[in-house]
């Protein structure tokens, strides 16, 4: 509970840029500040191998897949013609953007409103009820996720898309937590001063926090997309029907069918993982900003 | 949304009609959440400790059966291998992922402009699809045409059959896990930039070591961020199932495999358990055992931890 009181007396996140060149500190030597570059640079090479590896080997012809070397060739792009015919590609990308979209979209309007009644209101309990708000964090997945499959199964939609986003209409603990945090950091004379013009409570919530705190917001939607888009646990408890597959469970299939114990083609597992991780590196160069301060804004917690 | 307003009726007799306003639209903002704690975390979590006082194929009603279900869980051999598996990687992941991450967040304090772009190639992967993370890694760790064999033998090390050898399985998913750990990187980088510059300066000035002033400013001051990403990371790792599902599980050819035991991690197990055989029942009392072993580890780390963790200011 300590790291509450010292997370609300933080302002908003101050954006993480890197920082300015410093000149080297007093007595750091130059020659040590290249050591350190050439040891990132191994870093870096290491980290980015695998991507190489997978990209280049997308496109070559299945027996060159395990073939030395990081460059495409021979070049078969067919490769990607023959994945997108072998399976519902295509179907699958919609879904994971359809579900993903309903899922950030969800939880974040959720999350905010709810996050305004903490931060807004003081009644008593409050700082009870928060706290189980936060309890919730806790919990492991394991222990609730039968029971959650036993309601919607009761409820006939197992089989159909909505339990993959449906529970996000009710907030989620940590947004809850972050977008409090942000709201507690907008001056309270903002609202007290419409209240005198006569806003009523939604209007405070819609056109003052809502606005102000709009970059905590987009952290919320780009990691919620994110988390969307990669779950495979959900999918793989709720659907059936290939037709209603998102992208991780399709993926799945693809290795299952193409891979080991299958017909070993690598190439149409390679483009698949290509086709399911790209939409993922395009939105973190869009949203890169968001996906950093929210990280780090984790790590403030502690 | 009525769990809210009785206090606040019950303490001020006589609320005016703009305080009942208040306390209405209070509890119109709270009534998500406390629909969904109830639909999908209070009600849930009662029906688990029944259920797992039951046999439940979903098919057929629930039977009792007391507490069959635990003792069974005693008694199951798979119980043991998944869970000693499962400690076995966090042990040996959650430290390392820790230790190279701190590393890295260092290197990349000290580069200057260049951060940025190093940042993005440590945090890119975490981008990655769990599940393309698991085939991409399938593919790496092959013993003949891997990448990672191949990287080995350029330096002459003849390199294990990762993904067959049940003595290697579990080193190979810790060697994967580590690929994506840019988030602990940010974590510490954030603690690191957030350090006061003047207690360098001060400790210089007092003659500190370089290692003198790491360990003395540097990890008491970010002990904080160490800490957390301690705790997450391990309830993170002591529940993982994605990668590892994708690589070694639910394909039937491959399934029941050489490497399906060296490989089986708990929540894997319990899943199996719960929507591929449908013991529902023992899949929950499998669920309840997963929550006190994690409320064990979180406590013991959280206890020591606080020996060790300086917070700024009065806590």
């Amino acid at each position: 509970m300590s790291t509450l009181v010292e997370g609300t007396t933080a302002v908003a996140v101050p954006p993480l840029e890197p920082a300015p060149a410093k000149p080297p500190r007093d007595g750091e030597p130059g020659w040590r500040r290249a050591l350190f570059l050439v040891a990132l640079a191994v870093a870096a090479v290491v980290f980015t191998i695998p991507f190489i590896w997978l990209v280049s080997a997308s496109l070559r012809p299945r027996e060159y897949v395990f073939a030395p070397g990081f460059l495409p060739v021979p070049f078969a792009p067919e490769n990607y013609n023959e994945a997108w015919a072998a399976v519902p590609l295509v179907t699958w990308l919609f879904n994971s953007v359809l579900v993903g979209v309903a899922a950030a979209v969800a939880v974040t309007l959720s999350s905010a409103w709810v996050a305004f009644g903490f931060a807004y209101f003081r009644f008593p309990g409050r700082n009870v009820l928060f706290g189980l708000v936060l309890a919730t964090m806790m919990l492991p997945f394991a222990v609730t996720m039968i029971p959650t499959y036993l309601i919607w199964n009761e409820a006939g939609l197992t089989d159909t898309q909505v339990p993959l986003w449906a529970g996000n209409l009710f907030g989620s603990a940590f947004y809850i937590f972050l977008l409090r945090q942000f709201m507690l950091s907008l001056p309270r004379e903002l609202f007290e001063a419409a209240r005198v013009d006569g806003a009523g409570y939604p209007t405070l919530f819609w056109r003052i926090a809502f606005p102000l705190i709009r970059p905590a917001l987009l952290v919320v939607l780009v990691f919620e997309f994110k988390a969307s888009w990669t779950d495979l646990i959900k999918p793989l408890i709720y659907l059936r029907n290939e037709e209603l597959f998102t992208l991780p469970r399709g993926l799945k299939v693809v290795l299952d069918r193409f891979g080991y114990g299958g017909e070993q083609q690598w190439e149409v597992v390679l483009a698949g993982s290509v086709i399911a991780t790209v939409p993922m590196i395009i939105l973190f160069f869009l949203a890169q900003r968001h996906f950093i301060e929210g990280i780090a804004t984790t790590g403030r917690r502690g | 949304m009525t769990a809210v307003t009785p206090p606040v009726r019950a303490r001020r007799p006589r609320l005016s009609p703009l305080a009942r306003r208040e306390a209405r639209w209070a509890a119109l903002f709270l009534a998500p959440w406390v629909i969904g704690f109830l639909i999908f975390y209070a009600g849930p979590m009662a029906a688990s400790v029944w259920l797992s006082l039951t046999e439940y194929d979903v098919i057929n009603a629930p039977r009792w059966v007391g507490l069959d279900n635990y003792r069974q869980l005693v008694d199951d051999r798979m119980v043991y291998r998944s869970l000693g598996n499962t400690v076995y990687y966090t042990a040996l992941h959650v430290p390392l992922a820790m230790a190279i991450s701190l590393t890295l967040a260092l290197l990349l304090k000290r580069v200057g402009r260049l951060q940025g772009f190093f940042r993005t190639v440590f945090y890119l992967p975490v981008m990655t699809p769990a599940v393309a993370v698991g085939i991409l890694f399938l593919l790496l760790l092959n013993a003949q045409d891997g990448l990672i064999n191949r990287a080995l033998g350029l330096v002459g090390v003849d390199g294990p059959n990762w993904t067959t050898d049940p003595g290697w399985v579990m080193p190979g998913i810790i060697v994967m896990s580590l690929w994506s750990l840019g988030s602990t990187v940010i974590i510490y980088l954030a603690a690191l930039q957030n350090v006061p510059r003047e207690i360098y300066e001060a400790a210089t000035v007092d003659g500190a070591s370089a290692w003198q002033q790491f360990r003395h400013v540097t990890l008491p001051m970010i002990s904080g961020a160490l800490f957390f990403t301690l705790i997450v990371n391990t309830i993170a790792s002591l529940q993982m199932f994605t990668e590892v599902y994708t690589m070694y599980f639910g394909n039937r050819a491959t399934q029941g495999a050489f490497n399906s035991e060296a490989a089986a991690f708990y929540v894997i197990y319990l899943f199996q358990q719960a929507f591929q055989f449908l013991h529902m029942g023992y899949a929950s009392a499998l669920a309840w055992l997963l929550f006190i072993v994690i409320m064990i580890i979180t406590y013991i780390q959280v206890k020591v931890g606080n020996r060790f963790v300086y917070y700024e200011g009065d806590r």
